[in-house]
């Protein structure tokens, strides 16, 4: 079997390369569909029965939520073949993860609080649930710190991978919290075994949004991606000709 | 073994470890974590009866008392299993309903009337339209159908 491919995986000129022609048809779409899930979302989904208008934050704290748990894993992973395979463009796939992960981190944080107020009738309490997700900014947070911390990058590396894989376990800690504790949050609608606990109407603009976040993580990664890559090897030969 | 082999066993060592960790941490706080108390929990004194705890679950139909005149209200907070009463001065929020979950935050007193000075509403896991809802409840003789799991889901 010829694993030429999967060897190329791990030279930067070859991902730098990838990574700028998979950009845009990953950024084109992303937002395309997020207009028009925001148009779906917020003027053709019917209002909720109780909470009227003040449902459609869902339309981006779910996504949110979503992508800043399944930016952990990619993190994790990537983190975890860097430090098992020695595989540099794996390390620098981690760190262009994190900045994305927090930003999507601290939005499901503001509109899970701008929902809470009227509907809960607090800000904030310290449930298991807030409270696991605000570790895992502080988690999304410190990686980012220990990176910039130290210097000398190969050991950058191998301890933010390692910080990284020892997070995963507040993955299923935020994803469970409102299952195994009383919790203020309600249990999942629609991530679930079960039939989704929302009519079509109301579910599409959502599962449009997902998408659309989804996409735009993999825009955006791959173009952190490029920079991070040109940073480790702005001594390498070949980017001078890669810049011309 | 090869260092890659080594570097595996290190990888996996490291989520075994901290997941052993985190099992035993979250039993050892597991009372601690839980955010409030069902009424259940606090027939069977599972509750601090002294101190400040929170006691969630439904709203007992049928139950809300508001006084004329004053901010003064009581009402029946319920798991289907076991009741408490409320009472309670203050505004409550949107949410705040008959059959729908709810979390109080205050004292249990002597007399078994638990005296809140915060009230939270819980809301479900359950979106539909208007039109879908008035359905909903019509074919159940006028009461949207609960589920109870959805007040204080059960403790594994």
């Amino acid at each position: 079997m010829n694993w030429t491919w999967f060897h190329k995986f791990g030279s930067p000129p070859h991902i730098y390369r990838i990574a700028g022609t998979l950009a845009p048809w990953f950024g084109w779409p992303a937002g395309l569909l997020i207009v028009a899930a925001l148009y779906a979302g917020l003027v053709l989904a019917p209002p909720d029965y109780q909470q009227g208008d003040g449902f459609r934050i869902i339309y981006v704290h779910a996504p949110s939520a979503w992508l800043s748990v399944m930016i952990y894993g990619v993190m994790a992973s990537a983190a975890a073949i860097g430090l098992i395979w020695r595989m540099k463009v794996a390390h620098a796939a981690a760190a262009s993860c994190a900045g994305i992960g927090a930003w999507f981190t601290v939005v499901s944080l503001i509109t899970g609080m701008l929902w809470g107020k009227p509907m809960w009738g607090t800000y904030w309490v310290w449930d298991p649930r807030l409270t696991a997700q605000l570790v895992l900014l502080f988690l999304y947070l410190g990686y980012m710190g220990l990176r910039s911390g130290i210097d000398d990058l190969a050991r950058s590396d191998r301890a933010s991978a390692v910080l990284a894989i020892v997070g995963v376990i507040n993955i299923p800690i935020i994803r469970y919290s409102v299952e195994w504790w009383n919790s203020i949050h309600q249990a999942p609608s629609v991530m679930k075994m079960d039939r989704p606990s929302m009519p079509m109407d109301m579910l599409a603009p959502l599962l449009m949004m997902l998408l659309g976040f989804t996409l735009y993580f993999a825009a955006v990664m791959l173009v952190r991606l490029r920079a991070e890559i040109l940073r480790r090897e702005r001594s390498a030969s070949w980017i001078k000709e890669a810049l011309q | 073994m090869t260092p890659r082999q080594r570097r595996i066993t290190l990888v996996v060592g490291i989520l075994a470890g901290v997941s052993l960790a985190g099992v035993l941490a979250l039993n050892a706080f597991r009372d601690n974590v839980m955010f409030f108390f069902d009424p259940s929990q606090v027939a069977a004194g599972e509750a601090p009866i002294e101190k400040r705890f929170r006691l969630g679950g439904m709203v007992r139909p049928g139950t809300v008392d508001r006084r004329a005149g004053s901010l003064d209200m009581s009402f029946v907070v319920t798991d289907f299993k076991q009741d408490v009463k409320v009472v309670y001065t203050g505004v409550v929020p949107d949410l705040f309903r008959e059959n729908q979950g709810v979390v109080a935050h205050g004292r249990l007193g002597k007399d078994g009337i638990f005296v809140a000075d915060e009230i939270l509403a819980k809301h479900d896991e359950n979106y539909m339209p208007p039109e879908v809802a008035r359905a909903v409840k019509e074919k159940h003789g006028g009461v949207m159908p609960v589920n109870p799991d959805s007040a204080a889901p059960p403790r594994t």
